[in-house]
């Protein structure tokens, strides 16, 4: 085989001998990774995170204004449509994740899509459905506060699940506190998360015997609700905005990180592992 | 006359049942409010023929009121707890009208400061969600709380699991146009008949049993 014309595309699975140069990476990766250099004084500026929920209430004073808003619907035939988003947060639910990540990444840019709505048995369908437009937006960051037990949609999930991994879409999804087999948290290229009960945001823990990969602040967290109000809230779905809060930072500082990457980063800074430096 | 009465028979046991699960079901939520000290607490069942959730069984606040109401399966907490399968727990809600959002306000005009939610699976499928309406404010909630939640959750799954097939048992048995209840009119009549009819019924019955094998 000979050496590869310069700027010649190369199929992505084999690298020919001499070429190892096209491989540098764009940023020095330190000795020893710390929060200074993960994020800094990011304000997660320049990145978009999604919040898959029950819609966000635009204009709330803990979240501000959105980017944007859709709701995902289900008609007969389990038809999926995008369409504009005008009704809001069904719950508060959304809302509340939304307040989380703002609080954490200040300046970065909150999209809505609605999977809340089409009732019950439209569940799965407005799931994988939300799921999938958000990948194809190329949001930076997906919240996923939430799962399906139906097993019929753990194929298909995972297929999108991979598919954003491979094109650095970051999925954040809440682990079940529950003994209950659910999805796409279980998945290995997503990041899931469990909750702790330490009160400072950026405490987040390493998880060495997965499924749940990290731990982060679920505990008494003061959230956004509906109306302009707040609440203190529990649950895992609270401690996973709080990743993705984080990853929005460390993204805003390295944009150029592919998920293998940012999940490193996440483990090297996590305060359960030595050498944090923070 | 004997078909009536092998029909009362078994409707009695099934009505029976139906009174005694639907008595677990309130002994259990009577038993969430106990042991989390809260005003009060209720049970959704899942209605899967209409995508709905029913007020199944409620223990103290609103108990009058509620029992039946329904309300869309996707909306509201109980209805994101429902589809996404995770439990939520919220308190010191601030008290604004749009607060009002929260199921149990609409309907009884009873406004809970706040609430943990935590949906009742069998299975992979969900049947319904266990509310728990104001917990006493100055206890702060522990993921302690939250396992003692799910265990307690996995309890009444099972007492709304049952109440729902004793239901299901009460309509077939209702129903007069399934083979079940066709096959009860002939044990029925079988019973009714004198012998030697009797006992040559029994034998072609064993006989269809031996086909049928």
């Amino acid at each position: 085989m000979s050496d590869p014309a310069p700027g010649r595309v190369l199929p992505a699975w084999s690298l020919p001998a001499g070429s190892a140069e096209s491989l540098e990476l764009p940023t020095a990766w330190p000795g020893r990774v710390t929060r200074e250099w993960a994020w800094g004084d990011s304000t997660g500026k320049g990145v978009r995170v999604c919040i898959l929920d029950s819609g966000v209430e635009r204009g709330h004073p803990l979240v501000g204004e959105l980017e944007g808003a859709v709701a995902v619907e289900v008609g007969e035939d389990d038809e999926v449509t995008v369409v504009e988003d005008a009704e809001g947060d069904l719950c508060g639910h959304g809302t509340a994740c939304a307040g989380i990540v703002r609080s954490i990444a200040p300046d970065c840019t909150l999209f809505s899509v609605r999977v809340l709505g089409a009732g019950f048995t439209g569940s799965g369908t407005a799931l994988l459905g939300g799921l999938r437009w958000a990948v194809e937006q190329g949001f930076q960051v997906i919240n996923m506060s939430l799962s399906t037990t139906k097993s019929q949609f753990a194929g298909m999930l995972h297929e999108v699940a991979d598919a954003a991994y491979f094109r650095r879409t970051v999925l954040v999804a809440s682990a079940h506190n529950m003994p209950v087999e659910s999805y796409p948290w279980r998945f290995s290229s997503v990041i899931s998360v469990g909750s702790h009960e330490e009160p400072d945001p950026l405490t987040y823990f390493y998880n060495p015997n997965p499924p749940v990969e990290f731990f982060a602040r679920g505990v008494d967290v003061e959230v956004a609700w509906l109306g302009g109000a707040r609440a203190r809230s529990t649950g895992n779905s609270f401690a996973t905005p709080h990743m993705s809060g984080i990853c929005a930072l460390v993204l805003g500082q390295h944009p150029e990180l592919t998920p293998f990457q940012l999940k490193s980063t996440l483990y090297l800074t996590a305060s359960n592992v030595e050498g944090a430096g923070g | 006359m004997a078909d009536d009465r092998l029909k009362a028979a078994v409707a009695a046991g099934v009505l029976a049942s139906e009174e005694a699960n639907r008595q677990l079901l309130q002994a259990t939520v009577e038993v969430a409010r106990g042991i989390f000290s809260a005003r009060a607490s209720s049970v959704f069942l899942y209605d899967e023929t209409t995508d709905e959730l029913v007020f199944e069984a409620v223990a103290g606040e609103g108990s009058e009121t509620l029992i039946g109401q329904r309300i869309p399966s996707s909306t509201g907490i109980a209805g994101w707890v429902l589809v996404t399968r995770q439990p939520i727990v919220l308190e010191d809600v601030t008290q604004d009208p749009r607060w009002g959002g929260h199921e149990i306000a609409e309907r009884s005009g009873y406004i809970p400061r706040g609430l943990m939610a935590v949906p009742l699976l069998h299975g992979e499928d969900p049947v319904g969600v266990l509310n728990v309406l104001d917990r006493p404010q100055e206890a702060r909630f522990s993921l302690e709380e939250m396992e003692l939640l799910g265990l307690f959750a996995n309890q009444a799954a099972i007492s709304l699991d049952l109440l729902r097939r004793a239901r299901r048992a009460k309509a077939v048995l209702e129903d007069g146009d399934t083979d079940a209840v066709a096959l009860a009119r002939l044990a029925a009549r079988l019973e009714a008949l004198e012998d030697p009819r009797r006992k040559a019924g029994v034998e072609l019955l064993n006989a269809l049993e031996l086909l049928f094998r």
